[in-house]
């Protein structure tokens, strides 16, 4: 039994179910929101490399090295907010984030 | 079952388990120290599907600066969990039934959409770089060739993302002592020694002024 598409592209979904219920029953906690959207982001990369290998194309690769650049910017971006958020109202749960009044 | 696929199921274990740990673990730092092991696996399954130099940037960036960034700010921050931690499971049914969509959405798809069983096709057949090319070479080539734009605005991105990052968490301290270096350096003698010219005073009379100019109380002894 060799491997296939299907069992890179299945890891994938599964992967993203995941962090799927982990945003879903981590609602107040901002921090672990932001490794959920990091597990989101894993699972879209590894469905580019594995398309990228059984399509024989390099450009799934690039296109992960951007994703990656990008998701290191979002990343730093929001762990400087949240600190800043932390500083400024003492918590980060998400229901008390409501300044806005959004 | 050959070497590889036993490799794949075990990485997928432990990826799937370290995930699943992530979203619900009880101390945020167990959850940043199990996602450090996902993408140290996920490492592992990129090197099996030949993408040896995304590998080990996943490695290099997310193991060793992302989650560390991660795990800094986990620390800083003083949290209350029992808060954080209410409605946890009241969450759970519509989480599950929401992540089984997900799933099967996505399994339907792509496995009605895409020749998912055959192997792998080799890099020549398909008009690529040859084969015998490595990995980090003919990604190296693609990116400053064909992406050499979109690589300058991947490195744009990045220096915005610093600034922002420092502008964003820099402030200054109201209640600092701190020294100011170049105001230091440029001092000139005359900024801090003042010499006071005054009349003779003879002894036994009463000084004209209580002490002789020095630099401490100079704005009093101004009589000249």
């Amino acid at each position: 039994m060799t491997l296939t598409l299907g069992h890179y592209l299945s890891l994938g979904a599964m992967l993203f179910a995941l962090a799927v219920i982990g945003i879903f029953l981590n609602r107040k906690n901002l921090i672990v929101l932001l490794m959920a959207i990091e597990l989101m982001l894993l699972a879209v990369n590894m469905n580019f490399v594995a398309f990228s290998h059984y399509l024989g194309d390099m450009h799934g690769q690039v296109f992960v090295f951007f994703i990656l650049t990008v998701a290191a910017a979002e990343s730093a971006i929001g762990l400087a907010i949240l600190v800043l958020l932390f500083r400024n109202m003492n918590s980060i749960n998400v229901d008390e984030l409501d300044s806005l009044k959004g | 079952m050959d070497v590889k696929t036993g490799f794949f199921y075990l990485f997928s274990v432990v990826l799937l388990f370290a995930a699943f740990r992530v979203v619900t673990a009880r101390n945020p730092v167990h959850a940043v120290l199990f996602l450090m092991l996902a993408f140290s696996q996920a490492s592992g399954l990129w090197l099996l599907l030949q993408a040896e130099f995304l590998a080990m940037v996943l490695v290099l960036v997310y193991l060793g600066a992302v989650m560390v960034l991660f795990l800094f700010v986990v620390m800083m921050l003083d949290i209350n969990l029992d808060t954080l931690r209410e409605g946890f499971w009241k969450h759970f049914p519509l989480a599950a039934t929401l992540g089984a969509l997900v799933a099967l959405e996505m399994a339907a798809v792509l496995m009605s959409g895409f020749r998912i069983s055959e192997a792998p096709k080799a890099a020549l057949e398909v008009g690529q770089l040859a084969p015998q090319v490595p990995n980090s070479k003919a990604l190296g080539i693609l990116l400053y060739t064909e992406y050499l734009m979109p690589i300058q605005v991947a490195a744009a991105i990045l220096l915005v993302a610093m600034i922002a990052a420092i502008a964003l968490t820099l402030r200054q301290r109201k209640d600092s002592k701190a020294i100011s270096a170049s105001e230091q350096v440029h001092v000139r003698a005359g900024d801090r020694l003042v010499v006071v010219k005054m009349d003779v005073v003879k002894l036994g009379e009463a000084p004209k002024s209580a002490e002789a100019g020095t630099e401490a109380d100079a704005s009093k002894e101004t009589k000249q």
